[in-house]
């Protein structure tokens, strides 16, 4: 039961997160539309570094879970 | 003469490291036995049926109809550490086919079924009870998987170099086109900013290996049909291997610089003396840098391999629950998702390649960075 509400902490944490990195991506874009490649770029690695520290709390819930 | 000698010394050496980090790991997700076992009645076990499709095995199942199940058995190398169980012999090479799933006893050898060792090959003392587990290096679906893919990309990339080289000076032509613009984006935006002018071409060899392995095995483990499929990326020890790789690099390029920013940083002294707060900071770091980067890699993947699994296997779980009639309107939904999540972890195979050869090439660039 606990490994089910850390994983869903977890999942929460990174929707915010992830949400955050892309409005902020948006309203770049929104400035300086020529930038939009680079924003793209740096947006989807900001955003794979976050997703890895999601799976790392999944990882744990599983760990709790077998072990 | 001598580097060529030192590059084959350690490419067997990682090469067999592959095959004896996969035989002391377990296979990371054990099925929840208590669910599993009252489902089983039912004929259509999705618990069993997704973690036997993304976990490692010793022989590579192909299809089953029914009770018969074809599969393709593979070949077990023990090393065992009670000889006198076996009539005095120590090394076994044989074929998974032997075990016939897991159901005979094999000169002494088993597929064990007890709660600690459910899965792997334990020894059998002369009682019939398990005696401890033989030093298994074989050659198991994860492995076997990691040679095609091995030998798929050599065949790729020698071939490209050989019409890169017939092609000197003119326009590229064949694969040549593929595989270019990604060597060139990996050196121009990946090596040249991360680690530097001057210094880059040193690491261009292994961060292009690293991004071609991840990228086709990430793509193979997507793939159902045969040779493809091994979910090879989703497997901790494969990715713990490449992490401990960059470990090394890191560790072995690291200049003095690099080791006066663990030790020794410039920082305000009561945070190193008495208790070295800093420097313990910065130690966990580096210990925590390569983990991250393993799990990171091992979950996207495995989380992207069992989601699929899932969404297939939801047509089965409905047609068990409700009637075979709810399965075939459930089919097409199901469908649908399935492909859009095998869509997106396309996607996320390429990223995952990416970021993992981008934060590498920026370890090493951390590690040979000038003082500024």
């Amino acid at each position: 039961m606990g490994a089910a509400i850390g994983a869903g902490l977890a999942a929460i944490g990174a929707g915010i997160g992830i949400g955050r990195i892309g409005a902020s991506a948006m309203e770049a874009i929104a400035r300086q539309p020529e930038a939009s490649g680079d924003i793209r770029s740096n947006m989807i690695v900001s955003a794979a570094l976050i997703e890895g520290v999601a799976f790392f709390a999944v990882i744990i819930c599983a760990l709790v879970i077998f072990v | 003469m001598l580097t060529q000698i030192k590059r084959l010394i350690i490419f067997i050496a990682l090469f067999f490291s592959f095959g004896a980090l996969q035989a002391q790991h377990t296979p990371e997700n054990e099925p929840a036995n208590t669910e599993s076992s009252h489902k089983k009645e039912n004929g259509f076990n999705a618990g069993d049926f997704i973690i036997e499709h993304v976990s490692d095995a010793y022989d590579w199942h192909i299809t089953s109809f029914g009770e018969k199940h074809i599969t393709i058995p593979l070949p077990v190398i023990l090393y065992s550490k009670h000889p006198e169980l076996h009539e005095g012999k120590t090394f076994f090479v044989f074929l998974s086919s032997k075990f016939h799933h897991g159901h005979n006893n094999y000169k002494g050898f088993r597929i064990s079924q007890s709660k600690e060792n459910k899965g792997k090959i334990v020894e059998i003392n002369t009682k019939g009870h398990e005696a401890g587990k033989p030093i298994d290096i074989s050659i198991t679906k994860t492995i076997a998987g990691v040679i095609i893919s091995v030998i798929i990309l050599l065949w790729l990339i020698l071939s490209v170099a050989r019409s890169s080289v017939k092609n000197k000076g003119k326009a590229p032509s064949g694969l040549q086109n593929l595989f270019e613009p990604v060597i060139l984006f990996i050196r121009d935006e990946v090596a040249k900013p991360a680690i530097g002018e001057k210094k880059y071409e040193k690491f261009m060899p292994f961060l292009l290996t690293l991004f071609f392995f991840i990228l086709l095995n990430n793509l193979m483990g997507l793939i159902p049909i045969p040779p493809f499929g091994a979910n090879v990326t989703g497997n901790i020890a494969i990715t713990m291997v490449l992490a401990l790789f960059t470990f090394f690099i890191t560790t072995i390029n690291g200049n003095k610089h690099y080791w006066k920013e663990i030790y020794n940083p410039d920082v305000p002294w009561w945070l190193k003396y008495p208790i070295p707060l800093m420097p313990i900071v910065e130690l966990s770091g580096v210990i925590t840098k390569p983990f991250v980067l393993m799990v990171r890699l091992f979950a996207n993947m495995l989380a992207g391999h069992m989601i699929v699994t899932v969404f297939v296997s939801l047509i089965f779980i409905f047609a068990g629950l409700f009637g075979a009639g709810v399965g075939l309107v459930a089919s097409p939904v199901s469908v649908a998702f399935s492909v859009f999540i095998l869509l997106l972890d396309v996607l996320v195979s390429f990223i995952q390649a990416y970021v993992f050869t981008l934060l590498s090439a920026l370890y090493f660039g951390m590690a040979t960075s000038d003082h500024h």
